[in-house]
């Protein structure tokens, strides 16, 4: 077992390797980090560049900000810049990195100051970190500059020493991918000095806050930041390093965080502290949303805020899960255990202690039943959260009157059936009759028209039964009692009667969602073709999601619109641009995503194992977030689902081309053999009397000079008419065939066939009985005519000698029908059919010559290129073949001949 | 042969057809003056006009069909004979309205090409005295009083069937385009369907066994030829 353990490690981890792999075609990052504004990162950056200008590489600075800076500005000039870009931006004129012009350019190394910027709206991407990331993938080495309050997971840490927020942030991804960090450290006391002599720059607006922000305490624990951030990266690399380098090493335990969030504000620093935490612990980590039945009640914002919190997990490096169920706290423990974690995070209750002992505390509950699991519960800090709290606004169907008449109408119809039981029983059981009414509200519409109807109950059992009847007092102390439990156990069952519903609500829309999924799996399945597959995934997403749907997919190196619902003719460019940045990225692009979120729609790209195979645009006239992390997790298993669809149709298409390819290369093949030997028998024979004619001509005598001659021409006259037979099949394969087709007479083509085949025909007889007043018919005659030079050669080589080949032709309705017959021993029954093929050859006496295995596979291609047919079969009145053509007879009148 | 030998022009880029035409040729006692492009095949006209030329219509440094325009554009009137592939009827027809007197298509016998040869030149020297009176096996043609005979009896011919015997026999050897024959018959108002009901009707009245015709042949996909008579 440990031994099993150990051989593992000392494998090369597989995701260690591929990073390196896939680190060599990317160009290479380099950060230059501060732990302020003004220690020199740019001024580093700059003069690192020139010495690799100076060593020879090309270099090119795409944004450098000099802030008016002597030193910076004379180290700059001597850089190739590249202009920048100018945005016009609500009458402002931005300007901004010209991406385009740098890929264009192509450096080996560029310079693209402060990470961290924030791009001017319309750009390609809204951050310049993207940019980055851009240039690194087409193999551009970056060097850049950072502070380190602009690293995500540091920046509330970053907003709780500084008290300023920054709002532009970088993830740790980035940090953590880059090849090198160089820390460019100064002592608090210099930096303090620099910004007293002016070296520093500040933005105006900032001004106000640098006195607090450049103290000298606030800038050493910044500075160490800086220094822990590094040195975790390089631990990162390290174990990266080691991994990759199957060293063997303690690794860490396997440690699982949870973090748990809700729509509280507070759950993004939640989330920011679960990396934290997790990137020192080297744990996996997830973000675990359980969604109760209220969320059916809550907001819009609130939504909004978790999937936000979501989604920043996403880009955090962790997992976000929504899961359903009913007591938080307890799905949060279950979920920690089936997936091994070891630390769940959860904030710190905020509640008052009255609000908590009637609600309950998720944390409390938690600590209360994660058993040997650590729990954090972390303080939120809500200042620093900037919250809004925000209570949840009642959703608009609640107040509709429907559900509080239908209760209404339940409490009177157990008034009436009160009164009719009266007779019989004792008034208190009438109670049960009420009840049964505020149940049925409770499982028809919730919880508010079933508290409705509880009262309502109690009001009317009070006054029309309790005595003094028709009164609202109750003159009976004992019955006062009773009426009070009446209303209790009326909540009670409410209560919990509407839960139960909620939940079998929320259940219920959970397996139609998945009775639609297994639905769409199941029609996937059954499409044959790549357009009915579009057709129905664009189907499927509008209809679950309730949006706007189109899929583009490549044809001849573009992204073309394939399929839409509702149907879609055509998008504008910043869709298709997002549609191919989608596509060639394998990223999701568009409204609401990182690139290009000046675009329409949202476009997300189908993916199969050998990467993209479309791209899916989405858009919605709904405003806000355009899908939860629920539904974009269902979009993209429709659409994995979909391009894994279309890979299979794809397949299948490449199955049949491979098998049709591997036919192709057989007869190939067959005819790589037939031509080597129906071209070398003849020349063989050829060479061999040639050669003996050449050097032993006065040795022979002139009865074997003339039969050498004679070998020579009858040869080379074979060879002929095998290289004829060849090009006509070539043509014929390549399409090349385009019969030019005119009015042609029967016996005139006949006549020069049988002309041209006087020499194969010299040992036999020809018989020809062609049917007076025969009309024309519409053919190629020289493709006829060779048609019929092949019959007759055919006929020729498998009629002995002597025989009598017939030639007969003659009207049959609509057709004119030419047979040529032989006397030879016939077409075995089973190859009537197969010698048609090409290179097929029936079998035959030893004496007969070998053919082509070409003559009528021609024949039969020419034939049906001028829309007759060619069928052979044995002859009944004796032996030998008999070979039918059929063509049809032109509507056209014969001319009619003005002096005749 | 009194006097200079006939001079034929080889035009043909491939060595092997040339040293077969030159020992072919020299047999029957031409002269025979080989060119192996457009360039040098009108040096050799320049220094001296050919009694006949061979030309071959794939060329490397020209299409053959441009020096064939080019000579006829210009007074060179010897016969020019074209050496074509078989499946190139389109390209035959082409050379043969250019101008080109016959054509042979590769791979050919030394025979065939010697009697197209021997037409073309023919044709040449007499090209203003008919002879009066056209014979070929049992045919008889009197191209003054307009009698054909067969077998010593009058063949009844009509006058369009009587026109293609005239322009084939004027012209006995050699291909005719169907294009031509209908501009000599109908002054060029009429289609080639046409032209093969009345062949056909002639071949009726002339040919012994019209199925398997020796006077009036069919060159596929070019128009007709006359036997030539020995």
């Amino acid at each position: 077992m440990a031994e099993d353990r150990r051989d593992q490690h000392l494998r090369p981890l597989p995701d260690a390797l591929l990073q390196a792999a896939k680190r060599e075609s990317r160009g290479r990052l380099k950060i230059f980090l501060g732990a302020a504004p003004g220690v020199g990162k740019t001024f580093e950056m700059l003069q690192q560049a020139a010495s690799r200008r100076d060593e020879g590489v090309d270099v090119v600075v795409g944004v450098v900000e000099t802030h008016g800076r002597k030193e910076t500005e004379q180290l700059l000039s001597g850089l190739e810049i590249i202009p920048r870009r100018l945005v016009d931006y609500k009458g402002h004129r931005l300007d901004e990195m010209d991406l385009d012009a740098i890929l264009q350019r192509r450096p080996q190394l560029v310079l693209v100051d402060e990470l961290a910027h924030t791009n001017a709206p319309g750009s390609r991407h809204p951050k310049r970190y993207l940019d980055v990331e851009e240039l690194l993938s087409v193999g551009i080495d970056v060097y850049t500059t950072l502070n380190v309050q602009h690293v995500e997971s540091l920046n509330d840490v970053v907003a709780q020493i500084t008290r300023i927020r920054v709002r532009e942030t970088v993830p740790d991804a980035i940090v953590d991918r880059a090849d090198d960090i160089e820390i460019i450290d100064i002592t608090p006391r210099d930096l303090i000095q620099r910004l007293h002599e002016g070296k520093v720059y500040v933005s105006r607006t900032a001004e106000r806050a640098v006195a607090h922000y450049f103290s000298p305490g606030n800038l050493t624990a910044l500075r160490e930041l800086a220094l822990r951030r590094t040195a975790q990266r390089v631990d990162a690399q390290l174990l990266n390093h080691m991994q990759a380098h199957a060293i063997p090493g303690p690794w860490a335990a396997g440690d699982r965080v949870l973090v748990c969030i809700d729509d509280s504000p507070g759950s993004e620093a939640l989330i920011r502290y679960a990396r934290r935490m997790t990137e020192r612990l080297q744990a996996p980590w997830t973000a675990l949303h359980v969604e109760t039945a209220s969320a059916l009640r809550r907001s819009v914002a609130a939504q909004d805020r978790i999937a936000a919190s979501l989604r920043l997990a996403e880009r955090l490096g962790g997992e976000a899960v929504t899961i359903p169920g009913r007591d938080v706290a307890a799905e949060m423990v279950r979920y920690a255990e089936t997936h091994n974690a070891t630390h769940i995070i959860v904030g710190k209750p905020d509640k008052s202690r009255l609000r908590e002992a009637v609600q309950g505390s998720v944390a409390h509950d938690v600590i209360r039943s994660a058993g040997d699991i650590s729990v954090h519960v972390i303080a939120l800090n809500e200042s620093a959260a900037e919250t809004d709290r925000h209570r949840p606004v009642a959703p608009k169907g609640r107040l509709e009157a429907a559900p509080y008449l239908f209760s209404t109408l339940f409490v009177v119809a157990a008034l009436g059936l009160g009164f009719v039981l009266d007779e019989f029983l004792d008034v208190r059981n009438i109670a049960l009759v009420f009840l049964t009414s505020v149940l049925g509200a409770a499982v028809s519409f919730g919880l508010w028209p079933a508290l409705f109807a509880s009262l309502l109950s109690m009001l009317a059992f009070n006054f029309f039964f309790l005595p003094p009847i028709e009164t609202f007092t109750i003159a009976d102390p004992e019955n006062v009692v009773a009426l009070f439990f009446f209303l209790l156990v009326a909540v009670i069952a409410s209560n919990l009667t509407a839960r139960v519903r909620s939940q079998a609500i929320v259940a219920s829309q959970r397996a139609k969602t998945t009775e639609d999924l297994y639905l769409f799996s199941r029609k996937l399945t059954s499409v044959g073709t790549i357009d009915d597959l579009l057709w129905a995934t664009a189907y499927q997403i509008a209809a679950m999601l309730k949006v706007r749907v189109v899929i583009l997919m490549p044809e001849f190196d573009k992204l073309e619109l394939k399929a839409g619902y509702p149907p879609e003719d055509q998008l504008d460019d910043a869709d298709l641009a997002a549609a191919r940045w989608a596509f060639e990225r394998d990223r999701e692009a568009g409204r609401g995503a990182d690139t290009l979120p000046g675009a329409k729609r949202l476009f997300l790209p189908m993916r199969t194992s050998s990467g993209p195979v479309g791209v899916v645009g989405i858009d919605s006239d709904k405003p806000g977030l355009l899908l939860t992390p629920e539904q974009r997790r269902l979009i993209h298993s429709l659409a994995d689902q979909a391009a894994l669809a279309a890979e299979r149709i794809q397949l299948v298409a490449d199955v049949d081309r491979a098998r049709l390819s591997a036919e192709s290369d057989r007869l190939r093949s067959a005819l790589l053999t037939s031509i080597s030997h129906d071209l070398k028998t003849p020349l063989a024979a050829i060479i061999g009397a040639a050669g003996m004619l050449k050097s032993y001509s006065a040795a022979l005598d002139e009865e074997a000079k003339a039969d050498l001659i004679g070998t020579v021409q009858d040869e080379a006259e074979r060879l002929n008419r095998f290289i004829a037979n060849l090009l006509d099949m070539t043509r014929l394969e390549s399409g090349a065939i385009a019969p030019n087709a005119a009015l042609n007479d029967v016996s005139d083509v006949l006549g020069a066939a049988l002309h041209r085949a006087a020499a194969v025909l010299s040992s036999h007889r020809v018989d020809l009985q062609i049917a007076p007043d025969l009309p024309m018919v519409r053919v190629d005659a020289v493709l006829f005519e060779q048609i019929l030079f092949n019959l007759l050669d055919n006929a020729a080589k498998y009629a002995p000698s002597g025989s009598a080949i017939r030639v007969q032709s003659w009207q049959d309705d609509d057709a004119v029908i030419v047979q040529v017959l032989d006397e030879g021993e016939g077409i075995p029954e089973a190859d009537l059919e197969r010698i048609f093929d090409k290179f097929y050859r029936a079998q035959k006496g030893d004496q007969v010559r070998a053919g082509t295995g070409l003559g009528l596979p021609i024949c039969r291609g020419f034939v049906e290129a001028m829309s007759g047919t060619i069928t052979a079969a044995n002859r009944t009145d004796r032996s030998g073949a008999i070979f039918t053509i059929r063509l049809p007879v032109p509507d056209q009148k014969r001319p009619v001949d003005e002096a005749a | 042969m009194s006097a200079a030998p006939i001079r034929i022009l080889v035009v043909d880029d491939e060595p092997p057809i040339r040293r077969l035409l030159r020992a072919g040729l020299g047999t029957q006692g031409y002269e025979v003056v080989e060119a192996g492009n457009v360039a040098d095949a009108l040096l050799a006209i320049a220094a001296q006009p050919p009694d006949v030329m061979l030309l071959d219509l794939g060329l490397p440094d020209r299409n053959g069909m441009d020096l064939l325009a080019q000579l006829r554009a210009t007074d060179a009137d010897f016969p020019i004979v074209v050496l074509s592939s078989r499946t190139d009827e389109k390209g035959i027809v082409q050379a043969l309205e250019l101008g080109a007197d016959d054509y042979v298509s590769k791979p050919f016998g030394m025979q065939e090409l010697l009697a197209r040869l021997r037409v073309a030149l023919k044709h040449r020297l007499q090209q203003q005295g008919e002879r009066p009176i056209f014979r070929l096996g049992g045919l008889s043609v009197d191209l003054v009083r307009r009698i054909v005979t067969v077998h010593g009896r009058d063949a009844k011919l009509s006058p369009r069937e009587y026109d293609i015997l005239r322009v084939l026999v004027q012209h006995a050897g050699k291909v005719l385009t169907h294009r031509l024959i209908i501009r000599e018959v109908w002054g060029g108002i009429a289609d080639i369907q046409n032209l093969r009901v009345h062949v056909r009707q002639l071949r009726q009245k002339i040919e012994d066994d019209p199925e398997r015709p020796a006077f009036v042949l069919t060159e596929t996909g070019v128009g007709y030829r006359l036997q030539a008579p020995d």
